[in-house]
């Protein structure tokens, strides 16, 4: 593991975040779907020069990114993402937001059709912690990071890695990249599918068309 | 340039008019000229030494220079007094703010109501229709004439925003940053059909007298003008604010008259936008900048694209809508925003939630101006430097 990932320096930015802008290179042309306040694609910008865009559903994090003079629109992602053209973006970002769009396999092609490649992360509903929490209890998961009770949650579509692996093959999607993340937000150094299936709290991928 | 100040000692801004165009006249989209013609303009702040923290604000339909401090003409208060000045969003200690009054106008710019200096009589009808395109040209001249080569922002609400538009597409090089609030691209049919019903209504008063009515002692077309301004005063509110500030309510009495007088409170308020407008608003100069409004279209030079309009541009945007606002609504600011990320342009965009309509962006938004200031601040390269 990197050590400088688990200790972002001035810019103070989340460990997953971190992870994702270590795999964007220098003056990539980014789109950042679901930016919040504007934190990655700030750091993105100041760090690595990239041509910075996002889109946020939120009024309070497209405010928030406005203050830092990113170019942020207000907006359903679903609904925006589709006025962008074709191959405009290097990198777009979905980060902890695949879980909450109404058509998952959707967006997914949207992604790579604005952009090149498309960085993705999202919960592993397959981590033990859930699975025993299931088992035990017999009711729906809500955990730390996923604190909704299912009747008011935004999450509407939740996937284990096994499953988001599987809807990259049925969707012809290469992945080019795959990395297990732990609650922490840093990379686990994990292989075997149904090990990372089981451990990792987070998957992070990288994809692009076959 | 020497600065006012008020009873409170605060920067009360520079007034004055200019007469532009004598050497070289503006041509106008009729393809008539105008030679020489008057832009009245106000300023606050100072120019600083690079002349780069210049901010163009625009007004609307019945604006004015006036946006902040006391109006002269109206004694009240400007039209923008929580947005311009010392430490608000377009802060008068950082920028040197200019509010020019729009051609057509009848503040002090060349409108019906000014002096044709070939006749040495007041315009009336004569004043050319202008447009949209031909209000920026004559700020453009006034930008000329104050030696500012590129304005850092151009600011404006509704018909202002109008202008924001033209001047990011038309005089793209001459602009590094663009505000367009509740606005939009082009007229559409309801908005033209508002107007046409404010014209007719100014047209039909026999006290308009073709337009002349500036030659007669004391009839002036003040039952139009007011009908008008009162039409349109409701486009400019909603549904919901008129629900929640009058509902059903009637004026000063117990129970219905059964006649036509003002029963409910709406219709009292109504009859008072419209006869506190006539007193500062000329009826020729209504029907000239609502013509120029109806006119206006973006897109137009560029074969109907909008994307076209913008490919390229180096401005970077900034554009809000309100929800209630029915007049110019958040689609039409979203059809600007997905031509503009279309071409790649640096584009924000915020849809503030205000149940006031479309006035919301005169009204007291924290947001908005949130935003404003949030924008502003971060294209700001200049303050720090100036300081050090």
């Amino acid at each position: 593991m990197n050590n400088d990932l688990n200790h972002p320096r001035a810019s103070d930015i989340r460990v997953d975040l971190l992870l994702i802008a270590t795999m964007i290179p220098e003056g990539s042309r980014v789109l950042d779907v679901g930016c919040g306040d504007g934190a990655l694609l700030d750091y993105l910008r100041r760090e690595k020069n990239v041509d910075a865009r996002g889109i946020e559903l939120s009024p309070e994090g497209v405010k928030k990114s406005v203050a830092k003079g990113l170019s942020v629109i207000h907006g359903n992602a679903e609904e925006e993402i589709s006025h962008f053209p074709d191959n405009s973006f290097d990198y777009v970002i979905l980060s902890q937001t695949l879980q909450a769009m109404t058509r998952p396999d959707r967006i997914l092609q949207q992604l790579l059709r604005v952009g090149k490649r498309a960085i993705v992360s999202f919960p592993n509903f397959g981590n033990w912690r859930v699975r025993l929490h299931l088992m035990l209890f017999g009711r729906m998961p809500v955990t730390k990071s996923l604190d909704y009770p299912w009747y008011s949650t935004p999450n509407i579509h939740f996937c284990t890695i096994r499953d988001f692996v599987n809807l990259c093959r049925e969707l012809d999607i290469k992945i080019e990249k795959s990395m297990a993340v732990n609650s922490v937000g840093g990379r686990m150094g994990l292989n075997a599918m149904a090990l990372t299936n089981l451990l990792a709290t987070q998957g992070l991928y990288v994809l692009t068309r076959e | 340039m020497t600065m006012n100040t008020d009873e409170t000692g605060e920067d009360d801004g520079f007034a004055e008019v200019v007469t532009l165009g004598k050497d070289a006249p503006l041509r106008l989209s009729s393809g008539e000229t105008l030679s020489p013609f008057n832009v009245a303009y106000k300023c606050w702040g100072k120019l600083n030494k690079t002349k780069s923290n210049a901010i163009l604000v625009c007004h609307a339909l019945t604006g004015d220079q006036y946006a902040r401090g006391k109006n002269p003409i109206t004694g009240k208060e400007g039209w923008w007094p929580k947005v311009i000045g010392p430490g608000l969003p377009i802060d008068t200690d950082k920028y040197f703010v200019i509010c020019p009054n729009v051609l057509g106008s009848c503040s002090g710019s060349s409108g019906p109501k000014e002096i044709n200096p070939k006749t040495g009589e007041p315009y009336g009808l004569d004043f050319p229709v202008i447009t949209v395109a031909d209000m920026v040209s004559a700020q453009v001249r006034l930008v000329d004439y104050l030696q500012i080569e590129k304005l850092f922002s151009v600011v404006g609400g509704s018909m202002g925003g109008m202008q924001v538009m033209h001047w990011a597409v038309n005089h793209r090089n001459r602009v590094k940053t663009a505000i367009c609030i509740a606005s939009t691209w082009r007229h559409s049919a309801q908005n033209i059909a508002f107007h046409e019903v404010g014209r007719q209504a100014i047209m039909a008063d026999p006290n308009w007298y073709e337009g002349r009515y500036f030659e007669k002692k004391d009839n002036r077309p003040h039952a139009g003008l007011s009908v008008a301004r009162m039409a349109a005063h409701i486009t400019y509110m909603s549904e919901k604010s008129l629900t929640s500030k009058f509902g059903r309510n009637l004026q000063d009495r117990e129970k219905l008259t059964f006649g036509f007088d003002a029963d409910f409170q709406i219709e009292s308020y109504l009859r008072y936008q419209g006869i506190s407008f006539v007193d500062r608003f000329d009826a020729n100069s209504y029907l000239y900048i609502t013509r120029a409004m109806d006119y206006y279209d973006i897109s137009v030079e560029f074969g109907g694209s909008l994307t076209a309009a913008f490919e390229g541009t180096p401005v970077k945007f900034c554009l809000m809508s309100f929800t209630s606002d029915w007049l110019y609504p958040t689609s039409e600011s979203k059809e600007i925003v997905r031509a503009l990320n279309a071409v790649g342009a640096q584009v924000s965009f915020v849809e503030i939630d205000m149940d006031k309509g479309h006035d919301s962006f005169l009204l007291d938004c924290p947001d908005m101006f949130n935003i404003i200031s949030g924008f502003l601040e971060a294209e700001d390269d200049f303050s720090e430097r100036d300081r050090s």
